[in-house]
């Protein structure tokens, strides 16, 4: 302290004031978000509109404390479906004590004891997975993850084995008259959690904390020289990160009132959330909040749709690794600051042509696609199949010649007019980031 | 050298090194370095290419532990502590190659800086923007080193000198009484490093300063001492005149002369 004292400038010190014009447009964007979740529910009212909401609501919370490793920590962690499923169990567990009046914990608090349940784990594990850092922190995070989902089948009284653990979500005393047994109360049960949380770990992002995680995704070494244990501000944030995905698990329990070790604990469950996270945008903080809505929408619609969903899934994952490696997120607000410093016209007629190509070669990729399916899963019904409307028959060569011309076609001029909009984009990237060095704006 | 080691309070030096060795497998990198540093001492570390001058920076800020030796700051021996733990104990160090936060701003660089310090530690519970202490600091800080105008650029998008300066700023920020500063002013053009010397000099007024410096019209200008470093040792200790003059010094280091090596870089 006498360092710091004796080191400022001699003159008197100097009240910093900034004006914070943002304030009134984060108020904006929070109430957006709350109006969003509540009326929701009123704007689609079908049942599989709201089983979405539902899973919409409590994804965004599991998606965004795994940003808070991931893209707040550059911890990439392939094991958090072990703090969301196990804090899954404990909540399912409680109501379950809860119901027969062994355990006073009344419905809505059950996803706090999901929470606190996930944190108890990531206290636990994390003490050994944080203790590294990049590679290795990935492959324990993944020997954990497999090392937990195999136990869950060898203790069958706390996991249930295959059939999983049931419950019932209606029970003790209602709560201001509601029991929860229908799925609109369930639904704003999660919009509640899920604004708070959002809310919370938005908070955080602000927080001392938070700011040096950030300085450990950086440069972990240079935040060793500046006073700070990295080791311990992982752990810190692996424990919070927990503490949000048991939560979210806690949420699911009481949305599904079924939990099955088999499709909650395992590598396939972390991936989908590393996999969302990453492609609604691990840079930015609402990027993983578009990466619920994807996997809902991806799981639930895309699985409808067509059987080789997953297979779509891949190809689009491929893509935006290789060409927007931000996610989604990223390409909006890139597409805002290029607006922002009034470069967009050109644009306009670029996107349309990437849309207009890019529409060819789907078409194009998926009528094979379907046809390939078709042939190997459902060549017993016959060699026509409905896709989109249209008619596909494998046995014609008129249905394999259009498609393959499509993805042709497509193919060539969507790299056409991808080349010349890289072009552009480069050009309009260098200006501003010209302009921004110049004036010395952000 | 000394036999009666100051166990605790005030030592007159800020750093010590007692036979410091350090080996890499069978290789020798450091041979035995002594040198005593005085409270408020600004020192100059020379040496040519592949001496042991960065390695020597390591071994003192914990980067690497030596192989025996003692190292004392302020009197206390440092050896086998983590960096976080020296720097706590007031010593902060830069780096040859710049070393900042690349995705955050100037000011986000500057107060993560400034943080531990302050005793915000592993806060959670409080809003960063309510920090009255650390963001005036934060801000002192970034006019100091000269960016007030870059204040919210990302690290990243600065020039070589700007970052240059702020690798001195986030250095300097915590308040350590001590400063290693590895090559600040590598790269720089004449005109840069000129206005850097008098950057650094301003910044570590009332500090102790250790800094490897490869320009010698900026080591005899900076320096109220020069530490000469030959293949692992400290083969000179002295003022910049006496340094000069020394014949040692000429032969093993220099060839013929320090005049000689003078603009030489």
């Amino acid at each position: 302290m006498n360092a710091i004292a004796s080191s400022s400038s001699p003159s008197a010190p100097v009240r910093y004031y900034r004006f914070k014009p943002w304030n009134l447009g984060r108020i904006l964007v929070w109430s957006l978000f709350a109006i969003a979740l509540i009326v929701a529910p009123m704007l689609f009212r079908s049942s599989l509109a709201l089983t979405m909401l539902s899973q919409i609501g409590y994804l965004i919370i599991i998606c965004l404390s795994y940003n808070m490793l991931l893209g707040q920590g550059g911890m990439l962690s392939f094991g958090h479906a072990v703090y969301t499923g196990l804090g899954s169990f404990i909540a399912i567990h409680t109501m379950n004590l809860a119901a027969k009046g062994s355990l006073p914990v009344p419905l809505v608090l059950i996803p706090l004891v999901g929470g606190l349940g996930g944190m108890f784990f990531a206290i636990l594990f994390g003490y050994v997975t944080t203790k590294k850092a990049g590679t290795t922190f990935a492959m324990i995070t993944l020997g954990l993850g497999e090392l937990v989902a195999s136990m869950a089948l060898m203790f069958p009284t706390f996991f249930g084995g295959e059939g999983g653990i049931t419950t019932n979500r209606v029970y003790g005393t209602p709560f201001f008259g509601l029991n929860f047994g229908s799925q609109t109360q369930v639904y704003y049960l999660i919009a509640v959690y899920c604004f708070v949380c959002t809310g919370l770990m938005f908070a955080f992002t602000g927080t001392p904390l938070g700011r040096i995680l950030n300085a450990v995704r950086d440069n972990p070494e240079r935040v060793e020289f500046i006073g700070y244990n990295t080791q311990r501000v992982r752990y810190i944030a692996f424990i919070i990160a927990g503490f949000f995905a048991g939560i979210g698990g806690g949420l699911a329990s009481i949305n599904f009132e079924i939990v099955n070790a088999a499709d909650s604990l395992n590598g396939i469950r972390s991936g989908g959330y590393l996999l969302f996270t990453f492609l609604g945008g691990a840079t930015f903080f609402f990027g993983p909040i578009i990466g619920a809505v994807l996997l809902v929408f991806a799981s639930i619609l895309l699985s409808e749709l067509s059987k080789a969903w997953l297979l779509y899934l891949g190809l689009i994952f491929l893509f935006m690794v290789m060409f927007a490696p931000g996610g989604v997120a990223s390409l909006i607000m890139m597409n805002l600051r290029v607006a922002k410093f009034g470069k967009f016209k050109p644009f306009w007629a670029l996107y349309a042509g990437l849309i207009a190509t890019g529409a060819l070669l789907v078409a194009g990729v998926a009528g094979v696609v379907e046809m390939i399916y078709h042939m190997q899963l459902n060549a017993a019904l016959g060699p026509t199949l409905r896709f989109f409307g249209m008619t596909l028959d494998t046995s014609s060569v008129t249905s394999w010649a259009i498609s393959l011309g499509l993805m042709v076609v497509g193919g060539v001029l969507l790299e056409l007019v991808r080349r010349r909009f890289v072009a552009a984009w480069s050009r309009a990237q260098e200006d501003i980031e010209h302009e921004i060095k110049r004036g010395g704006m952000a | 050298m000394n036999a009666a080691r100051p166990s605790e309070g005030a030592s007159m030096y800020a750093i010590e090194l007692q036979d410091l060795r350090k080996n890499f497998g069978k290789t020798e990198i450091i041979r035995g370095a002594n040198l005593a540093v005085k409270a408020g001492e600004r020192v100059a570390v020379i040496g040519p290419n592949g001496a042991g001058k960065s390695t020597l920076f390591n071994l003192i800020s914990g980067r690497l532990a030596p192989t025996s030796g003692e190292v004392l700051l302020n009197g206390q021996s440092v050896v086998g502590l983590r960096p976080y733990e020296i720097n706590r104990l007031g010593l902060s160090r830069s780096f040859q190659i710049t070393n900042i936060f690349p995705k955050l701003s100037v000011f986000e660089n500057l107060r993560c800086g400034v943080l531990w310090s302050l005793g915000y530690r592993y806060t959670f519970l409080r809003f960063l923007s309510k920090l009255d202490d650390a963001n005036e600091r934060t801000e002192q800080l970034m006019r100091q080193v000269g960016l007030e105008r870059k204040r919210d650029v990302l690290a990243v998008n600065l020039t070589y000198a700007e970052q240059r300066a702020l690798e001195i700023g986030v250095t300097i920020a915590g308040g350590a009484n001590v400063i290693l500063l590895d090559e600040p002013t590598a790269g720089m053009s004449k005109t840069e490093t000129s206005h850097f010397i008098a950057l650094i000099k301003e910044v570590t007024v009332g500090r102790t300063l250790l800094t490897v410096e490869h320009d010698m019209g900026v080591v005899f200008g900076l320096a109220d001492r020069i530490a000469v470093v030959v293949y692992g040792e400290v083969i000179a200790f002295d003022t910049p005149a006496a340094v000069r003059a020394n014949p040692k010094v000429q032969e093993a280091y220099l060839g013929s002369s320090v005049a000689d090596a003078q603009g030489g870089h």
